[in-house]
């Protein structure tokens, strides 16, 4: 219930329209329902010799009700689409917006995929799910049990036959629609396999054809393929019987209200007439129900992807920021771990243990170490994406939890090892950490990345336009353009996230001369190779989440096995002299 | 593809269906004639009290037996019915992808490099989907429609000429007003799923790189964005949905002005004596449902069309042109020479890339291609592998042209292990047994052994049977099976891709050494990142922007002072 309650909120803002739309609905529905009355009139008044007053005044009744029934719908769906696509819409930007408040931890956790879907299917699903709520949800029942009742106004023996016929056609649709629900879970199920085996199929298809495994891959998919077929024929045998059922249901009940109003037409309890609207409104019934099965269906899928979208709006963010902005100029010591540990999930083991260090201003640091030793660990935490389990990280002297959060990433340009840039053109996609910076600053920040010679070749310059994930660029342009992003906001502190990976070797020399000549700004380069970091002031060997070694080259190369290792590994002994 | 050439294909291929599709059609129309009958018996039994002193009680009876009989035997035969266009539709679905999987696996690798992954499951999965039910559901409900209005437009004038007259001249209104309503909307629709599209894609780049707006302090700026698009998005929907739910009510509307009409006529006429008030009540039902087949022809007619265009692209795959014949001749246990002889190949004939490439590895050679990523190694593994044929000119394997061999024998000659990993998603085992089905676990452990992926495997949860999946291993390991697949197998020639930065430095001497096991006495092509794998290489060839630009051995190369010194040197050059 909570959970519902946490969406319920956004059509609050829409109460208006989310009464009126079933109000009116059910107005339509009652128009709906007096016809079978009108035509009983005629038959029973208008027959009559002296009835064509009576006859003309039920034809106009008639046309009354129809214009009026298609006013009332209007003015319902009207309401209804505007409640629906209002509570869709306010709901998308308030869960798009909390996304945006999630650390980096809660992402990790959640992955974007499933973000991804709650934003669009799943929000999708609800918005036809609450308009036809508005609509239907009421309408339905309202005309079988109206139906009923109209019945017994006619004739309370008779309408009995509707209080019986009624429960057991509900029972058959029910119980077939009840069934086959877990079967159409498993057909997806089965669908989702099949998908996932041709997908591995066309990812792997040179290994396939390079180990002659054609045959047995397609062996594999056609019995993937069978039981997909199985299933989907079992589902369809028994969603066929829902037609014939129920029709065999309509036709018994009506066979034997015909029979039964005989007796009590002759008995004069009933005349010709109240059969023909009786009739009617049984008919009515059948189409009712067949609806509701249908819209049952959509209003269960739409609450599992409430519920979904729910649980997401249920994650709060546990980081607390400071409020004030802090002093940072007094101070020579740009970074400083203290005995920091630090564990990306609080059940797994410590992804970095014990971990001390200082940076000063204007140093470079070279961060160093296998895959998984925990390097971008070490930077994640600077501009505290991540909390720390034990210790303290401070930056310019204060703890990064004292910070805002805009000063601390004010201070802090980063240059993730993924080098992802949005679709748009080259300017804009540099002033994503720095709205201000004009054109001048821009090119610069290119020049010192090494990017400003490709970017000019590119036609329109800066406003070359990038198409989404920035595939038109190659990998290393890509690098570049990430580092003069983050270079464009004017960081005190920088950092390179393994970000020149894809750089080759004179480039990512000409890269660190450049940044180099930046002389107040505190660098961080993490990578895996040696060549990247001989240079630093001091280098951070890691290894399995520990600190096995600081310092300079040299010192390093005398006392810190791993640091050798790993040298020893890129530079062959005899050319490492 | 126009509509009827699909036609005519789809025809064939249900071919074999015919016999039953038929049987169903005769069913359907057999058992809307009963159903459409039981209103006439309905106005019959009603009839029947119309002298209150005098009622037909046998008639009655004989009705009512009628009426059960009729519902009981129409049921059974729209039940027969639904079963049979179930199987039917599954079965054909079934049938094309079976024939897509085997021509997935004899397309020529420039199709499948050419058309997205996404695009080709889209083809053989969805819009097989599409084409059966929409084709042949639709096409039973196409011809179910048609039967019931011809025989409610028989049973009507049964009853009487002018009210059916009537009721066939108005139904059109209904039509018209549905139509009216359809194209308004469709350009409201367009807009919003354009504006949905546009919404869709902001959303995947702005999630998928939260961290990225969480470092840049983006959220505000990506928020005011979303902002504008779901203001556009919810303005086009209101349109949209609201204009097109007024079908419904406009054409019932319609609809209950002809019920009023066909009423009051019948009126008039039992008043001159010339219908019964069962008559009335017939014609009343049918007058309430004789617009419903029509509104369901057209929205098949809809179906049909997307189903068509989703058969169009299914034909396109299955009639895409297959790899070209293979020869007769087989490739035995190759040694191991190979011979590129003035070779000429690129992707797309206005961009020229490998030109009059020419070299000669005798068996058990080394060979490594040096360049920056993207410098184009997949070309030459595509080429020497026979992915791709070449242009002009020949490789040979052992003086045999590549061309004139079977490519299964050449394949079998060649071990291939890539960077970018790929493992079935089952057990370890049958990963390792790839490509020797029939090993032993003997030898499986033992290439294991000599391939360093023993130790990993053997702390694995289940050993040999842990079941991989995406994330069960890590970079480093998934490349050390890959390894352990190809020491099984033991070919003459090796294709192999060193790891980059990936992967940490215990694990790649690993895999250096398992590199090192696998390559002696077998002809080799490396991409080599480490110094050590381009210095002891028999032969370098030097690669940039998916040319040959340089080739020989280090000493040489070094001494050119071309491209490769360059790389070379830049690795070791000072900051100042």
């Amino acid at each position: 219930m909570m959970r519902m309650k946490r969406l319920t909120v956004y059509l609050k803002a829409y109460k208006k329209e989310a009464l009126i739309a079933p109000f009116f609905k059910l107005l339509e529905a009652l128009m709906d329902l007096i016809v079978p009355l009108v035509i009983a009139d005629i038959i029973d008044q208008g027959l009559m010799a002296s009835g064509h007053n009576i006859l003309i005044r039920d034809f106009i009744f008639l046309i009354v009700l129809a214009v009026a029934g298609m006013g009332f719908s209007f003015v319902a769906q009207y309401f209804a689409a505007k409640a629906s696509i209002g509570f869709a819409s306010d709901l998308r930007q308030s869960l798009f917006d909390h996304i945006a408040t999630f650390s980096y931890r809660q992402l990790d956790k959640l992955g974007t995929g499933t973000l991804i879907t709650r934003l669009t299917s799943d929000i999708n699903q609800m918005q036809t799910g609450v308009n036809l709520a508005l609509r239907l949800l009421l309408r339905s029942p309202f005309i079988v049990f109206g139906a009923m009742i109209m019945a017994f106004t006619i004739d309370v023996k008779l309408a009995l036959i509707f209080a019986i016929a009624i429960p057991l056609l509900c029972l058959a649709v029910f119980t077939i629609m009840l069934k086959s629900i877990p079967l159409f879970e498993k057909a997806q199920m089965a669908l989702d396999k099949l998908l996932s085996n041709l997908r591995e199929d066309l990812g792997g298809v040179r290994v396939i054809r390079a180990f002659l495994k054609e045959k047995d891959e397609i062996a594999s998919f056609d019995a993937d393929s069978d039981a997909l077929t199985r299933i989907n024929v079992l589902v369809g045998r028994l969603s066929a019987l829902m037609n014939p059922i129920t029709y065999i249901l309509i036709n018994l009940a009506t066979v034997i209200l015909i029979s039964r109003s005989a007796i009590r037409v002759e008995a004069g309890l009933l005349q010709q007439g109240d059969v023909v609207a009786l009739y009617n409104y049984m008919a009515q019934i059948i189409v009712e129900l067949i609806k509701m099965a249908s819209l049952i269906i959509t209003i269960n899928k739409s609450l599992a992807c409430a519920n979904r979208v729910s649980d997401v709006l249920a994650i709060q963010n546990e980081m607390v920021y400071g409020e004030n902005d802090l002093e940072t100029e007094k101070t020579e010591t740009a970074v400083s771990f203290h005995d920091v540990s630090f564990s990306y999930d609080e059940t797994s083991e410590d992804a970095l243990e014990d971990i001390s260090f200082t940076a000063l201003k204007g140093q470079h640091i070279g961060i160093i170490g296998a895959t998984g030793s925990g390097k971008s660990s070490i930077v994640n935490l600077i501009p505290r994406f991540y909390d720390v389990r034990k210790g303290s990280v401070e930056v310019f002297g204060h703890d990064v939890k004292e910070y805002s959060k805009e000063q601390l990433i004010s201070l802090i340009g980063v240059v993730p090892q993924k080098a992802i840039l949005f679709e748009g053109n080259i300017r804009d996609n540099l002033k994503l950490g720095n709205e201000d910076a004009d054109d001048e600053e821009l090119c610069e920040a290119l020049k010192i990345a090494q990017g400003y010679d490709f970017a000019m070749k590119k036609d329109g310059g800066l406003n070359a336009h990038i198409e989404q994930g920035g595939r038109n660029l190659s990998g290393g342009q890509r690098q570049r353009l990430t580092i003069a992003r983050a270079l464009v906001k004017k960081p005190s502190i920088l950092i390179l996230d393994d970000s020149a990976s894809a750089l080759d070797f004179a480039t990512d020399l000409k890269l660190r001369q450049g940044l180099a000549a930046l002389k107040d700004m505190t660098v961080f380069i993490v990578s895996q190779r040696s060549s990247s970091v001989r240079h630093c002031d001091t280098i951070l060997v890691v290894d399995d989440g520990k600190l096995v070694g600081s310092g300079n080259h040299e010192q390093l190369m005398k006392d810190c096995e791993v640091y050798q290792e790993i040298y020893y590994s890129q530079f062959p002994k005899e050319q490492a002299s | 593809m126009n509509g009827t050439s699909v036609l005519k294909k789809l025809l064939k291929m249900i071919g074999k269906y015919l016999p039953m599709l038929l049987l169903s059609l005769f069913l359907s129309a057999l058992a809307v004639v009963m159903q459409m009958y039981v209103p006439v018996l309905f106005g019959k039994m009603i009839d029947c009290l119309a002298d209150l002193k005098n009622i037909d009680h046998v008639s009655l009876i004989t009705y009512t037996k009628q009426v059960i009989l009729i519902v009981l035997v129409s049921s059974l035969f729209t039940y027969l019915m639904s079963v049979i266009n179930n199987r039917i539709s599954y079965k054909v679905i079934e049938d094309i992808r079976k024939k897509a999987i085997r021509k997935i696996q004899a397309l020529p690798l420039s199709y499948l490099d050419s058309h997205p992954a996404g695009d080709i499951l889209q083809r053989v999965i969805g819009d097989a989907d599409q084409l059966s039910e929409g084709l042949l559901l639709g096409f039973n409900q196409l011809f179910a429609g048609v039967v019931t209005i011809v025989v409610t437009f028989y049973f009507m004038l049964s009853k009487d000429t002018m009210i059916t007259l009537i009721v066939l001249a108005l139904t059109p209104l209904s039509f018209l007003v549905a139509r009216f309503i359809a194209s308004r909307s469709y350009t409201m629709f367009e807009a919003q799923n354009k504006a949905r599209g546009k919404q869709t894609a902001l959303i995947n780049e702005m999630v998928s790189n939260e961290k990225l707006i969480r470092a840049f302090a983006y959220e505000n700026t990506a928020s005011e964005r979303f902002a504008v698009l779901n203001k556009d998005l919810r303005e086009a929907s209101q349109g949209a949905t609201f204009f097109s739910s007024l079908t419904n009510p406009s054409t019932r509307a319609v609809n209950n002005v002809i019920y009023a009409i066909v009423a009051l006529a019948c009126a008039f006429k039992i008043i001159a004596g010339q219908l019964s008030i069962g008559d009335l009540s017939v014609l009343l039902s049918y007058a309430n449902q004789y617009t419903k087949p029509f509104n369901d022809i057209s929205s098949v007619v809809t179906e049909l069309q997307n189903s068509l265009s989703c058969g169009a692209r299914i034909f396109e795959l299955l009639e895409a042109e297959e790899l070209s014949p293979d020869p007769e001749a087989e490739l035995k246990d190759a040694k191991g020479s190979i011979d590129i002889d003035h070779v000429y190949f690129s992707y797309r004939k206005d961009r020229k890339l490998i030109e009059d490439f020419n070299f000669h590895a005798d068996p058990g050679m080394s060979i490594a291609i040096v360049g920056p990523t993207g410098c184009g190694k997949t070309t030459l593994i595509n080429l020497l592998m026979r992915f791709y044929d070449t242009d002009s000119g020949d490789i040979k394997v052992d003086g045999n042209k590549i061309k004139e061999i079977s490519r299964p024998s050449l394949r079998r000659n060649y071990g291939m292990v890539l960077q970018e990993t790929w493992l079935k998603k089952a057990t370890v085992r049958e990963n390792i047994a790839f490509g020797k089905s029939d090993a032993t676990d003997e030898e499986i452990i033992a290439a294991a052994k000599k391939a360093h992926s023993y130790e990993f495997i053997r702390r694995l949860p289940k050993g040999l049977d842990t079941v991989i999946d995406d994330d069960s291993l890590s970079q480093g390991q998934k490349q050390l099976l890959c390894i352990t697949r190809v020491m099984l197998k033991m070919p003459p020639m090796l294709i192999l891709d060193e790891a980059t930065s990936s992967i940490d430095t215990r694990t790649e001497l690993q895999i250096q050494e398992a590199f090192n096991a696998l390559m002696k006495g077998r002809t080799s092509f490396v991409v080599a990142h480490r110094l050590s794998t381009i210095r002891n290489a028999d032969q370098i060839l030097v690669m940039n922007e998916g040319k040959i630009i340089e080739q020989g051995k280090h000493e040489e190369l070094m001494a050119k002072n071309g491209f490769y010194s360059k790389l070379y040197n830049s690795q070791f050059a000072p900051v100042e």
